[in-house]
């Protein structure tokens, strides 16, 4: 069976912020993954305009 | 006349110790000993400052004593969420790690605002881990437990703070919300709860989660003495990057004024599935008492929720990124694993997640020239049992975590004002959302009270002490 690219993400995204994934956790942290990006995907499928402006909180 | 302060309201205690009826003190030391004979059983406290409590309500009878004014709560006990900080005490936020953080060197402000007004504070409460939560159960700490029923939950990540108002340990707590952290817990323990809308309480000095969606806010068993709370709390905050610099707005000398002629509307499609039946019960109930005729649409709710969820777990995971490197072993396993994923999400979808966030306000907004108030559930259901964790809804199971506040996040997604009204249904209570428009906290609690007044919103007594 071919690899799961996610995998191969989870693995090189945890490389590059130094974060330690042990076997056990690996199926929940790839489970919540997958949920976040298909939630990420729907908000992302949702055509904006250009000028949209993210909601900043930050006032000077 | 001697009062026994067990079973007052906040106003009521406020205003028999300004009267010089009761005591501070023996007011303080009737909660102090209706925690020790209830919360082994609830759960609720995870501090109890029973020192710093009788020291502060000693010096409020010194002060009528010496014929001093005191504030409109005063000698009324409260607690905290122990993600405030408290002098003296390492804020845990829920978790392990933060205890060992050295102990706050200054209250959080609202709690010295809820003190400046007369209020005692008696304690820290019980909470999901960093607030990533919405059933009331803690790894470390083990679950608050609902009062109608200790088998079941208090809801999250506030469970203490609804636990311990649900169980009548202390008349006024606070909380925070972030997607539902406020509401969920006030269904659940049937009892009154306000997050106001994003900014106008500060947030200095309580540990963060979400920077975007927190909000801090209190808890009641009545909407007047959620309002007195509200109002002890208000004002700017120099410390608080997103607290208003709006004047002080009261809601006490306005929610009692009658619904008028207020356009309320019920909030359809999207709040109107994934209900059980008590949940829909407890809206009908709702509409009917305000003979509700219309039902709005909030645009692309689902998709909010999503961005919601999606900006959360991003924003949770770059606040921890550290201690997930440092410390993973110290976490609730669950939160650890939801935070890790949060790490992974590509920047691009996070930025249009917060630029979908603007589109959908402005909609929303949009809806609020022609209604005043808007009616949903608060929870798709009532407390389920500790450690449940699936439901099954039109024959479909759904994970329970997950769905707790499906209702909820589109609506702190914008920072609107909510109110969570408990319906007092047989065997447990459930809440309903009363929302308003930006800064009109005022109108969220004059229906709320409309509700008390009709019977329709009542904090039920606790069934299961």
């Amino acid at each position: 069976m071919a690899a799961d690219p996610l995998d191969d993400y989870i693995d090189a995204v945890a490389k590059a912020l130094a974060l330690g994934i042990e076997n056990a956790w690996r199926p929940a942290v790839k489970a919540n993954l997958e949920v976040s990006l298909r939630l990420a995907r729907m908000v992302d499928d949702f055509a904006l305009p250009d000028e949209t402006e993210p909601a900043s909180i930050f006032t000077a | 006349m001697i009062l026994n302060p067990t079973g007052l309201s906040a106003a009521e205690i406020a205003q028999a110790v300004a009267a010089r009826k009761i005591t501070a003190l023996s007011v303080t030391e009737a909660a102090l000993a209706r925690i020790r004979q209830h919360d082994t059983v609830l759960n609720s406290f995870t501090d109890v400052t029973a020192e710093r409590a009788v020291g502060r309500a000693c010096a409020i009878d010194a002060a009528l004593a010496a014929g001093e004014k005191v504030g409109p709560l005063a000698g009324v006990p409260f607690a905290v969420k122990n993600l405030f900080d408290v002098k003296g005490l390492s804020t845990r936020a829920g978790s392990r790690i933060n205890r060992d953080l050295p102990p706050a060197a200054r209250d959080a402000t609202l709690i010295e605002r809820m003190e400046a007004s007369g209020a005692v504070l008696v304690g820290a409460l019980n909470m999901g881990e960093y607030a990533y939560d919405f059933t009331g159960e803690n790894v470390h700490d083990g679950p608050s437990r609902n009062p109608h029923d200790p088998t079941r939950m208090s809801g999250g990540s506030s469970g203490g703070s609804g636990s311990a108002v649900g169980g009548a340990l202390v008349p006024i707590a606070l909380g925070s919300d972030t997607n539902g952290s406020i509401r969920v817990p006030s269904s659940f323990c049937g009892v009154f709860g306000l997050k106001p809308t994003y900014g106008r309480l500060s947030r200095a000095r309580s540990f963060p989660f979400v920077a975007s969606f927190d909000h801090l806010g209190p808890f009641a068993r009545s909407v007047t003495d959620l309002a007195l709370a509200y109002d002890a709390m208000q004002g700017g905050d120099a410390d608080d990057a997103a607290c208003t610099t709006r004047a002080i707005e009261p809601v006490t000398p306005l929610f009692k004024q009658g619904l008028g002629d207020l356009r309320v509307a019920l909030a359809g499609g999207y709040f109107q599935q994934n209900l059980f039946a008590e949940a829909k019960e407890a809206v009908s109930r709702v509409a009917n008492a305000l003979d509700i005729t219309r039902t709005v649409e909030l645009p692309e709710a689902a998709r909010a929720r999503a961005a919601a969820y999606v900006i959360s777990t991003v924003e949770g995971a770059s606040l921890h990124l550290d201690r997930l490197r440092k410390r993973p072993h110290d976490f609730d396993p669950a939160v650890r694993d939801r935070l890790i994923a949060g790490a992974m999400i590509p920047a691009p979808l996070v930025d249009r997640a917060q630029k979908f966030r603007r589109w959908y306000r402005a909609q929303v907004m949009e809806l609020f020239k022609t209604v005043d108030v808007i009616i949903a559930p608060a929870t798709p259901c009532i407390a389920p049992k500790l450690g449940q964790a699936t439901f099954v809804l039109d024959g479909v199971e759904l994970p329970v975590r997950a769905n707790i506040g499906i209702h909820t996040q589109p609506i702190s997604f914008i920072g609107l004002p909510v109110a969570a009204v408990p319906v007092p249904l047989e065997p447990m209570p459930i809440g309903v959302q009363i929302i308003a428009s930006p800064w009109r906290e005022d109108i969220a609690l004059r229906v709320a009270f409309a509700l008390e007044q009709m019977g329709v919103a009542v904090a039920p007594q606790p069934r299961g002490l």
